[in-house]
Parts: structure tokens; C-alpha cells; sequence
């Protein structure tokens, strides 16, 4: 990144940004690993990375939430300590969250004000801000009825509400975390528009985003960053969308996993129009329809956040969908009485989640209660409909830990004393150990070491050898290519390609994850 | 029932809903800041008991109001010690902090005027005494209006004026001013007052504190404005009914006046009538208007009839580290 | 995250935080002039010093447990139940209803039907609330406190207008037939031929408080419910994926825990009063929230916790009698001051013992 330093000091301007060297970890992991980056005045910058590559904990560095552990930060030149949000917003820096930090029942204007008011009074900041408000909705089309409240706007206009509390605050530099994620394309069309202005008018942007079609829209300049490092920094202009997707997911070891042939049976999953509303009224699934054979593994590839996690939590019985599922040709409830993840398991699905430190297991609880996790009625744990017998729950417990190569294979430690690796293998070996006909996981490798993850993907594929049905989603495009008998690409809450995992590869899935190629389908 | 009993039961409920309304808007600054607060009755106690004893000890009035408003607001810096600084339970320390007030009011006043507990009786200087507003003797005789002005509203304690002042001011604290807007943003999203480069933990420190104040006068009014002297868990509850009134108000202090002269109005009847006979219905035993605060707010929480939807951020201790 | 030994999260930090209270109650007996320790002596004679002071002392620890362990109980779903004051007043009419209306031939008889009809009372008490809070989001520790003022009302009313005894001014209930009475220790000692002091009113409960317990115990780890009930408290996003149901284990929870309250009769209105009085709980259901947070929600430390505070109780009533500067409601200090450090202040003893741990490894 060196190079990259000494490429922007060349330039007639100092940087309105730049940042040598930032680390920073939380406990164990290492969110920032020593990046740098510097950003000419009066450009749109793009950084652009999977989910958890560390974009957002370094945007939150430099607005000053969360302290730098080493690095420097220079503003226009000048070496600037952040400790805090007041000393960003005091530096010219603003920023529109990713999950807007707004109150709810407020109006647009008691939010604008909120922290920059004039004096203990208010009604002449209000007085001042609604000038403004007007002023500024002629100039870059940040419309907004100043009297509105809040939770009564759309998301579009609240995000707007975001951008006008960082103006107020004259703010030069504008940081901009994932703001289409909740946005509709028009509602996206129109961002861009005003950040163009925004532009031309001398203020700096850097746009977060993981997709990759806005990057080219929208930016001058763009850097990719990847498990915490800072990969790559490039020309907008110069670049191709092919490009910016190889360099996000990245090459990490090729596992080369040993893989028979599948022998696909008869369906066992099958799904018909599958639909979730999202909270805010917009469909988080739209129409999903697909099926699951036995002996065959379907993966599902696609950025994180377009529906893969809606459509784990349904199968699962987390969350309530409309549509049809069946098992084995038996169609199950999705809604209403026996459509709980109780209910999922009796139908013989079994569910890997994707967080298994919130979903997967009871981090206080110990191996055995984890083993047990949502069997804990199966008759294999006591006699009796009441009673749960511990020394057996330890002892099959105790034989999972070593078939599944959990170390320490002890029952008695609690979930959060074991590895990363070690708890997805706990999770791993009480779903796959009850044979179910239906296996749903969803990225089964997430912060799991080399080694735990080559047994992981031999696990799921004894699995299909065995005959079952199962249904993998996950963001690390090799896995996917690597374990799948066939390859569904999840975009914007629809399956935009399904192809056969020897008739792909890796260029025309990215294409495909960025939600950019002609839809064609198997 | 007469115009006289009217007056007479309409003028005890002002004096009733005053302890009522002022621990009601106590624990609407906190728990707009986003502070749960069952504290109250602890800490109305607490100022009750000190106010009663200093005044005793001084003679005067306004020494026993600074003494029990100190005592009160101790009880709320350790509350914001517990659930600011410490990020602890806010309902468990509110718990603790009632059993303290009660528990060391009791241990003190035994130990300092070996009456059971009580105060010795207050009176004169020692005591808030009645305003008397002008020509409210000379009007008295004016029909209908006369008997509302001189008896209703005149003749009233200091604290009972204060009290209802209060609730305008309130409101235009919160709705009006700088202060107002950060005290109501940060009990609703404290990550939005983080953002804005404003500190969350004095924000919540500050409310806390009005808290406090406010609590220490109503203990005040309660034993040297409305009784002359301290008795031993003299509160009887009256902080868990203005926690009630504050639920049943939604928050807003305009509401709270109603729902404090509410419960005050039934406490009054309560006070007067005993049983009462309602026509066609039977015999309303007293105990039923006494619960009555209590099944009315049930009710409101249940949301059978509007919502009562506290401030957002209520009860849960802040904190921007990443879990 | 940094985990603490099992010793130190058990045993320290329980230990130190009484110390802190202990401290502070010292302080406050210097401030009124007289010496702690002297205090804490007087206290610890009148409570453990003698067979009465014993009696006394388990009188009032058995009372203690049944409390200490609803709140326990509740807190392993993590609901916060500050109304076992409301359930256990309820639960107090339903032991006496059971005494009262039915002939009993022998207390054998009745004593079962006592535990039932109070534990059924105080769950229905408990049931309300809990049906509010699973259902309609009613923030559970607002609604038990409301219904701890409503039971005292509906109590009062009770006493007064229906079940006051004939020819009587004082508002209770006409005492319990004689085939009701239940043992006292100094009764159950005598069967063996050991003599017990005949005042302190220690009865037969104490082993119903006893067994209680271990059946907490069994409950909370031993059974499938148990299992879901402590799955639910750590993680409620996880139980929802285990398909463990959060209103049906609210209120199952609350009511078991109402129930626990509710026993708490069988010990004072049909123990010792034999009628049923006006306020036979006499803040009993809030000390089981300090009993609960001291014995860390587990039955042995809510049994050691709920001796505590007797021996407190009990030894505040002699600490009155020998030392009159210092009244009873001394306990009343110290067992807030226990709430507000186990509860309130955890964090401050327990975030040093974090960084002084995370040091060590």
C-alpha cells in the first residue's frame, strides 16, 4: 500500500483524506489490518468488500466510534486525532450509517438540529435549519417536508434526512455505509444523482458498498478490501466489474476436495413461490422456487444480503413465508401452528445457521446442551417425557466431540470456550448425526480455520454420499464451486441463474452475483 | 351531593395529585433519558424523612426542603451510578434503592427522636403554610366562583403551585429547548445522540439528577406540606402510583396532570365516601378505587385501550461496544 | 469475553459483594454511635446462639426460600418477577380456603391440599401478568408490581367485607380448625424424644421449603423444561431456532414461579397465624429478589442466602431488644444494600475481577 501512498502525494492537492497504517481488533478478531488509503478532494471514492471485510469498522474509525489500535489519520494534510464523533464532525466529516441513526419519532428538523444547535433555545436553530432545508432541496434535490416525522418517511427520504444532518453540520467529507441497501433502484438512481452534485460542488464521498454495479455508476476511484486488508486501489474507469468481483472474494488456498459424481434421486425439497415481506414492507423473497434432490448438493451463491439469509430462516421455521414446501412430497405449513423449528425437524430438515453464536448454540451453555440443541425431546436424552438424562446426553456427546474432531472433545466446556472452527463442528455434528433427509446450511466455513474447513466440506459431502438432500448457501464462491452439484445465484431476493456446477465457473457466477448478466436459466 | 362537598372533595384531590404529580414528572425526565425509574417511592421517602428531621431541628421549612431535596438527589446519583456508569439492572437498582430509603429512614428517625420512627410534629415556621391569595376572603361570598377561587384554588401550599407550574415548564423544556431535544433523543436512540458528538452517559446524568429534584420535593411537600411531620413509610406507595400515572400519561406531561389529578380524585373519594352506591350496579367497595390506579394501567399496558409505548431506549444500559 | 472461573463467579464475587454490604451497614452503625461488631455479635447470638434463635431463624428462612426461589426460578428465563409479594398474599387465600372450607379429619390431610390450593392461587396471580407479557409485550416487572398493590386490595377487601369472622373488629379470618395445625419443630422433635423449645414457630414447611428446592433443582437442570426454560433465558433468537416456544415457556416459567410464591403460606398463614391475616407476607416476596440475586438463582445458594436473612431477621429483633439505638429495620438497610451490590453494582466488582483474569491468561 506503500505505492498507493506515494501515488496520491504526487498529486498538486493534499488528500481530504488519508489513512497510513490503520489496525484495529475486537478481541480476537482482526476487523482492520494495517490499511491505508488516501482520497483526492472532489472525488466519489468507492470501497467495496463482502460483508465483515472491515469497511464499515474503518469508516467507523474515521468518524471516531471506535478507537484506531495503531494508524494515523490526516485530513487535508493535517495529522487529526478522532477520539470521538464530536471531534469528526469538528474535521468537516459526516456520515450516513448503514443502519440510519435517526430518532424515530422525531421530525426531520429536530433531527437535522439534534447536537448542532445555536443556544439553549431552540426555535431559532429550527428557524435556521428550515432555511437551509429549503436551500438545499432546490440545490441537489434533497427534498424533504421538514415537518415530517421520521418513521412516517420512506427509507429514501430518511437516508436524505442523514446526508441533510451532515450538511448542516458543514460537513466537506461525506461517508456513505451500504446506503442502497434498503433502497429501490429509482430511490438508488436518485442518491447517486444528488451525490454527483454534492460533488461538483467540492465535497469529498466515500460510498461503502459490496455491489459492484454502483461502484461503477458512481465512483472515480475505488479500493477493495478483503478479510480486513486493504487489496486493491484503482481507477474506476479502469476497471471492469469482473475485475472488482475476483479481487472481493478473492483466492484464497484452492481446497481441492475429492467429489464423486452425484447420483440425484428424487426430490425431496421442493419450493413454489416462496415469499417473505421484509419489515419495512419490501419483499425480502420474491417468488423463490427451486428443488433439492437426494444425493445432490444445490448451492446458493450471491453477495451476502440478498435474500439467502430470509430464505434459511424460512426453511428453518424461524420466520413465517407464504408459498408452498414440500418434503418429500408432503407439503409442509409455513405459517400458523406446527410451521416452528420444532415442527422442521419432526419433517426431518436439519438447519445449520449462518451465526451460530446467536442462532446455532447457546454460547453459555455447555458441549452436551449444544449437542442436544433442539433434540432436547428426542428419546435418546431419557426415558421419560420429563426427565433429561445428562450422562447420556454426555456420553453421545462425548462420541459425537470425536467422530466430528472437536477438540477439546469435552462435553462439560461451554460453547464459548471452544474455537470458531470447534463450535461449527458442534453445530455440524448435532445436525448431520440425526441423518435428516434435508440438510439447510448456511456458510458452514464463516471465521472456521483451513483445517476445520476441509473436514467440514468431506462432512457435507459423506452426507450427500449418503443420499440426503442438501441445500448450501454461502458468500465464499469457492465453496460453492468447489462442493455444489448445481449452482443457484441469489440477487436482490431472486434466483437470477441456476446452472450446473461443471458447466460454470467463477467469471460468469460474479456476473451473475453482481446482478449484471443476461438471466438465463438452466 | 352538595356544591360544598364538590369544593371540598375537588381541593383534596389538588393536594393529593401534588406528591403524585411531582414524582410523575420526575420519573418522566428519567425515563424519557431512557433510565427506568421505580425508584421514586424510594426516593420521595428519603426526602420526606430529611426534610421532616432538618425542619425540625432548624424550625424551618425551606432548610427541611434543602436537606430532603440532597437526600433524594443522592439516591439518584447512586441510581445513575448503577445504571450509567455501571451499566447495571436499572429495576434492581430502582428495588435497592426503595429498601434503602425505607430501611434508613426508619434505622435514623428511631435513632435520632426515639418516636417509633416518626418526626417530631412540625408546625409554624417548620412547616410549608397554606398562600392565601388575595381578597380570597372577600370573594368567598361571590356564588359558584367565589368558593372555587378562595377555596379550591387559594389556600394551597407553596408546593402545590410549584407542582402544577411545573408541568408547562416541563413541557417546554422538553419541546422547546436544546436540552429538551437531547434528553427526549436519547432516551428514544442513544446511538443518534452518539453520532451527533454528544455524550450519552451526561445526558442521562442530567436527568437523573432533575430526577432526583423533583422527587425531593415532592417528599417534602408530603411531610411538611401536606402532614407536619415524617411517619414511617409515610410514601404508602405513592411513587409506584406516579410510576402508574406516568404509564397511564404516556410520557407526556401534559397527560400526567390528568392522570395525577385522576388518581388523586380517587384517592379522594376514596378518603371520603368509604363504599360507595352506584345505582343499578351495587355497593363499590373502597378498596376497589384504590386498586383502581393500578388495574387502570394494567389495562393501558395491555394496550386494550390505546398503546402506551415507552421511550425506546428505556432500561437498557448503553453501550457502543461491539458484543 | 473474557469468562471468569466457576469459583469466582459461585463463590467471590457472592462473598465480596457481601462484604461491600456488611461494610456500609458497619459504617452506618458506627454513624449511629455504636460499635458493628458488637452488633454483629448481639445478631449472630440471637439468631444461631440458641435452639429459639434457630427456630426463629428457619421460621423466617423458610419463608425466604419460597420466595428466593420464584425470583430464581423467573430469572433463569430472564424474566424479572417482583411480584411474589401479590402472589404470595394471594396464595395466602388459597391456603386458607382450603383450611377453612373443608372438615379435615387430619392435618396429614390438609397440609396437601394447603400446598396445592396456595401454589394454584399464587400461579393464577402470576398468570396475568405473564399472559400480558408473552402476548401483548406488557413489560412484566410494571405489571407484577401493579399486581402486588391490586392483591393487596383484593385482600383487604376480602378480609373486610367476606371472610372477616363473625363478631370480630379485626379485619382477619376466623381462625383454622384445630385439625389444620400443622407441626412445630418443638411437636416434631418430641416424636423423636428431643426437646425443642415450644415458642418459635417453625413448622413442618420448612421441609416442604426443603424439598422445593430440590425440586427446583431438578426442574431447572435435570428436565427437558428445565433445559428450554435456561435456553430461553440465555438466548431467546436461539431457543426460537431450537423451536423452544417464548410465550409457552413465559408462562410456564411464571407460573411455576407465582406457585413458589404462593407456598409461602402454607408457612405463615397456616404455620403459624392458623387464620388468615392482613399482611402475613410482610415484604417476604421482596427479600426473595435479594435471596435470589445472593444465592446466584441456584437452589443450594437461594437455601444458604434464605438462612441468611433469617438469621438477619431474626437477629435484628434481638439486635433491637440489646441495643435499642440500633432498630430493626437495620436488616432492611443491609438487605438493600445486598440487592444493590449482587444486582445493581455487579459490574463494578466484576469488572476488575475480568481484567485482573484476563492478566492471568
Amino acid at each position: 500500500m506503500r505505492a498507493n501512498g506515494s501515488e496520491s502525494r504526487r498529486e498538486t492537492a493534499a488528500p481530504a483524506i488519508e489513512l497510513r497504517n490503520i489496525s484495529k481488533s475486537f478481541g480476537a478478531v482482526r476487523a482492520n489490518r494495517d490499511i491505508s488509503l488516501a482520497v483526492a478532494p472532489g472525488t466519489i471514492h468507492g470501497i467495496v468488500g463482502e460483508n465483515g471485510a472491515g469497511k464499515s469498522t474503518l469508516m467507523s474509525i474515521l468518524y471516531g466510534f471506535y478507537r484506531a489500535d495503531a494508524g494515523e489519520i490526516f485530513i487535508n494534510g493535517e495529522p487529526t486525532r478522532i477520539p470521538d464523533s464530536n471531534a469528526a464532525i469538528k474535521a468537516g466529516i459526516g456520515m450516513v450509517h448503514q443502519h440510519f441513526k435517526l430518532v424515530h419519532n422525531f421530525s426531520v428538523l429536530e433531527n437535522v438540529v439534534l447536537g448542532a444547535e445555536d443556544g439553549l433555545i431552540l426555535r431559532s436553530t429550527l428557524t435556521r435549519a428550515r432555511k437551509l432545508l429549503t436551500e438545499l432541496a432546490d440545490e441537489y434535490e434533497l427534498n424533504v417536508d421538514p415537518d415530517a416525522i421520521v418513521e412516517s418517511l420512506s427509507v429514501g427520504h430518511q437516508q436524505r434526512v442523514e446526508i441533510l444532518k451532515a450538511l448542516f453540520r458543514h460537513a466537506d467529507i461525506l461517508i456513505l455505509d451500504e446506503p442502497t441497501g434498503v433502497l429501490t433502484p429509482a430511490e438508488a438512481d436518485h442518491l447517486f444523482r444528488i451525490l454527483r452534485s454534492l460533488r461538483d460542488e467540492g465535497k469529498t464521498i466515500i460510498l461503502i458498498t459490496h455491489k459492484l454495479r454502483e461502484i461503477m455508476a458512481a465512483t472515480d476511484t475505488v479500493s477493495v478490501m478483503r478479510r480486513g486488508e486493504m487489496t486493491a486501489t484503482l481507477k474506476t474507469s479502469e476497471t471492469s466489474p469482473e475485475q472488482l468481483a475476483e479481487l472481493m472474494v478473492g483466492r484464497k488456498v484452492l481446497l481441492q476436495v475429492d467429489k464423486k459424481p452425484a447420483v440425484p434421486g428424487p426430490a425431496v425439497l421442493d419450493v413454489e413461490n416462496l415469499t417473505i415481506e421484509g419489515e419495512r414492507g419490501e419483499t425480502a423473497l420474491k417468488n423463490i422456487s427451486f428443488t433439492v434432490h437426494a444425493g445432490e448438493i444445490l448451492g446458493i451463491a450471491g453477495v451476502a444480503g440478498n435474500g439467502q439469509s430470509e430464505l434459511l430462516r424460512a426453511l428453518g421455521g424461524i420466520e413465517q413465508a407464504q408459498g408452498t414446501v414440500r418434503i418429500n412430497g408432503t407439503e409442509i405449513p409455513l405459517e400458523g401452528a406446527n410451521s416452528g423449528a420444532d415442527a422442521r425437524r419432526r419433517n426431518g430438515i436439519a438447519h445449520v445457521p449462518e451465526d451460530r453464536q446467536t442462532l446455532g448454540l447457546v454460547m453459555e451453555f455447555k458441549a452436551w446442551e449444544n449437542i442436544a440443541f433442539g433434540y432436547h425431546h428426542d428419546p435418546s436424552y431419557g426415558r421419560t417425557r420429563w426427565l433429561l438424562d445428562i450422562e447420556a446426553a454426555r456420553r453421545l456427546t462425548g462420541v459425537a466431540l470425536k467422530k466430528y474432531d472437536v477438540r477439546p472433545a469435552d462435553p462439560d466446556l461451554t460453547a464459548q470456550s471452544f474455537s470458531g472452527g470447534n463450535q461449527q463442528k458442534i453445530v455440524l455434528a448435532r445436525e448431520i448425526d440425526r441423518n435428516p433427509d434435508l440438510l439447510i446450511v448456511g456458510q458452514p466455513t464463516r471465521g472456521v480455520d483451513i483445517g476445520a474447513i476441509e473436514f467440514i466440506h468431506r462432512q457435507v459431502l459423506e452426507l450427500r454420499d449418503s443420499g440426503k438432500a442438501i441445500l448450501l448457501v454461502s458468500v465464499e464462491l469457492d465453496e460453492i464451486l468447489s462442493l455444489s452439484d448445481r449452482i443457484a445465484v441469489m440477487f436482490d431476493g431472486e434466483i437470477i441463474g441456476t446452472r450446473n456446477a461443471n458447466e460454470t465457473d467463477e467469471k460468469e457466477l460474479g456476473l451473475l452475483m453482481a446482478g449484471i448478466a443476461e438471466v438465463k436459466t438452466t | 351531593m352538595d356544591f360544598a362537598t364538590v369544593i371540598q372533595l375537588l381541593d383534596s384531590t389538588l393536594r393529593l395529585s401534588t406528591p403524585l404529580l411531582l414524582a410523575c414528572l420526575a420519573g418522566l425526565y428519567s425515563e424519557r433519558a431512557g433510565i427506568f425509574d421505580i425508584g421514586l417511592e424510594g426516593k420521595m421517602l428519603a426526602s420526606a424523612f430529611f426534610s421532616a428531621a432538618v425542619a425540625a431541628a432548624t424550625g424551618s421549612a425551606l432548610i427541611g426542603l434543602a436537606a430532603g431535596t440532597a437526600a433524594s438527589l443522592a439516591l439518584a446519583a447512586l441510581h445513575g451510578l448503577a445504571s450509567i456508569t455501571f451499566r447495571g439492572n436499572q429495576l434492581i437498582s430502582g428495588v435497592a434503592i426503595n429498601f434503602l430509603a425505607s430501611g434508613l429512614t426508619a434505622l435514623i428517625g428511631q435513632n435520632w427522636f426515639k418516636l417509633g420512627g416518626r418526626t417530631p410534629a412540625l408546625s409554624g415556621d417548620a412547616r410549608f403554610l397554606p398562600i392565601d391569595f388575595y381578597f380570597s376572603d372577600t370573594l368567598s361570598t361571590i356564588p359558584v366562583l367565589g368558593p372555587i377561587y378562595s377555596e379550591l384554588l387559594s389556600g394551597h401550599t407553596l408546593m402545590v403551585y410549584v407542582a402544577i407550574a411545573a408541568v408547562p415548564a416541563t413541557w417546554w423544556v422538553l419541546f422547546r429547548t436544546r436540552f429538551g431535544l437531547q434528553l427526549r433523543a436519547v432516551g428514544e436512540n442513544p446511538e443518534a445522540v452518539d453520532t451527533a458528538g454528544l455524550s450519552v452517559t451526561a445526558l442521562r446524568y442530567q436527568a437523573s439528577l432533575i430526577c432526583g429534584l423533583l422527587c425531593g420535593l415532592a417528599g417534602a411537600y408530603l411531610a411538611t406540606g401536606m402532614a407536619a411531620g415524617f411517619i414511617r413509610d409515610m410514601t404508602a406507595g405513592k411513587g409506584y402510583i406516579a410510576l402508574a400515572a406516568l404509564i397511564f400519561a404516556k410520557w407526556r406531561p401534559g397527560y400526567a396532570l390528568l392522570a395525577c389529578l385522576l388518581f388523586g380524585l380517587l384517592e379522594a373519594v376514596a378518603i371520603r365516601f368509604q363504599n360507595i352506591d352506584v345505582a343499578g350496579v351495587g355497593t363499590v367497595p373502597v378498596q376497589f378505587m384504590q386498586a383502581l390506579p393500578y388495574i387502570l394501567t394494567v389495562v393501558i399496558l395491555a394496550g386494550f385501550i390505546g398503546k402506551a409505548i415507552p421511550p425506546r431506549a428505556g432500561g437498557e444500559p448503553y453501550s457502543k461496544e461491539r458484543a | 469475553m473474557t469468562v471468569l472461573p466457576r469459583w469466582v463467579d459461585i463463590a467471590l464475587i457472592p462473598a465480596i459483594n457481601l462484604v461491600l454490604a456488611f461494610f456500609v451497614s458497619g459504617l452506618i452503625v458506627i454513624w449511629i454511635g455504636e460499635n458493628p461488631l458488637i452488633a454483629m455479635q448481639v445478631m449472630l447470638n440471637g439468631s444461631i446462639g440458641s435452639a429459639y434463635g434457630w427456630g426463629y431463624t428457619l421460621y423466617y428462612a423458610t419463608n425466604f426460600i419460597f420466595t428466593g426461589l420464584a425470583v430464581a426460578v423467573a430469572f433463569h428465563a430472564r424474566l424479572f418477577n417482583i411480584g411474589g409479594e401479590g402472589q404470595a398474599a394471594i396464595g395466602g387465600i388459597g391456603a386458607a380456603l382450603v383450611c377453612l372450607h373443608f372438615g379435615w379429619p387430619h392435618w396429614t390431610l390438609a397440609f396437601p391440599a394447603a400446598i396445592v390450593g396456595a401454589a394454584i392461587f399464587g400461579a393464577a396471580w402470576a398468570a396475568v401478568p405473564a399472559y400480558l407479557q408473552a402476548s401483548r409485550g406488557s413489560h412484566i416487572v410494571i405489571t407484577t408490581i401493579m399486581f402486588n398493590f391490586i392483591a393487596s386490595a383484593l385482600l383487604v377487601y376480602l378480609l373486610v367485607n367476606v371472610m372477616k369472622a363473625p363478631g370480630q373488629m379485626a379485619p382477619e379470618s376466623r381462625s383454622f380448625p384445630a385439625e389444620t395445625h400443622l407441626p412445630t419443630a418443638h411437636e416434631m422433635f418430641a416424636w423423636i424424644g428431643v426437646s425443642f423449645p415450644r415458642s418459635p414457630p417453625v413448622n413442618v414447611s420448612l421441609l416442604v421449603a426443603i424439598a422445593a428446592s430440590a425440586t427446583v433443582w431438578v426442574l431447572i437442570w435435570r428436565t427437558r423444561l428445565g433445559y428450554a426454560i435456561r435456553a430461553m433465558g440465555w438466548s431467546e433468537p436461539a431457543a426460537i431456532y431450537a423451536g423452544i416456544r417464548p410465550f409457552r415457556i413465559i408462562m410456564v416459567t411464571m407460573m411455576i414461579s407465582g406457585g413458589l410464591a404462593g407456598l409461602m403460606a402454607i408457612n405463615t398463614v397456616m404455620g403459624e397465624a392458623e387464620r388468615l391475616l392482613i399482611d402475613s407476607v410482610q415484604g417476604a416476596g421482596f427479600v426473595g429478589i435479594a435471596v435470589a440475586l445472593m444465592g446466584r438463582s441456584h437452589p443450594v445458594g437461594v437455601v444458604l442466602a434464605a438462612v441468611l436473612f433469617g438469621m438477619l431477621y431474626q437477629g435484628g429483633v434481638e439486635l433491637e431488644f440489646e441495643m435499642p439505638a440500633v432498630s430493626r429495620e437495620m436488616i432492611v438497610v443491609i438487605q438493600a444494600l445486598v440487592i444493590l451490590f449482587t444486582g445493581a453494582l455487579e459490574n463494578m466488582v466484576r469488572a476488575p475481577l475480568e481484567r485482573i483474569a484476563a492478566m492471568f491468561r
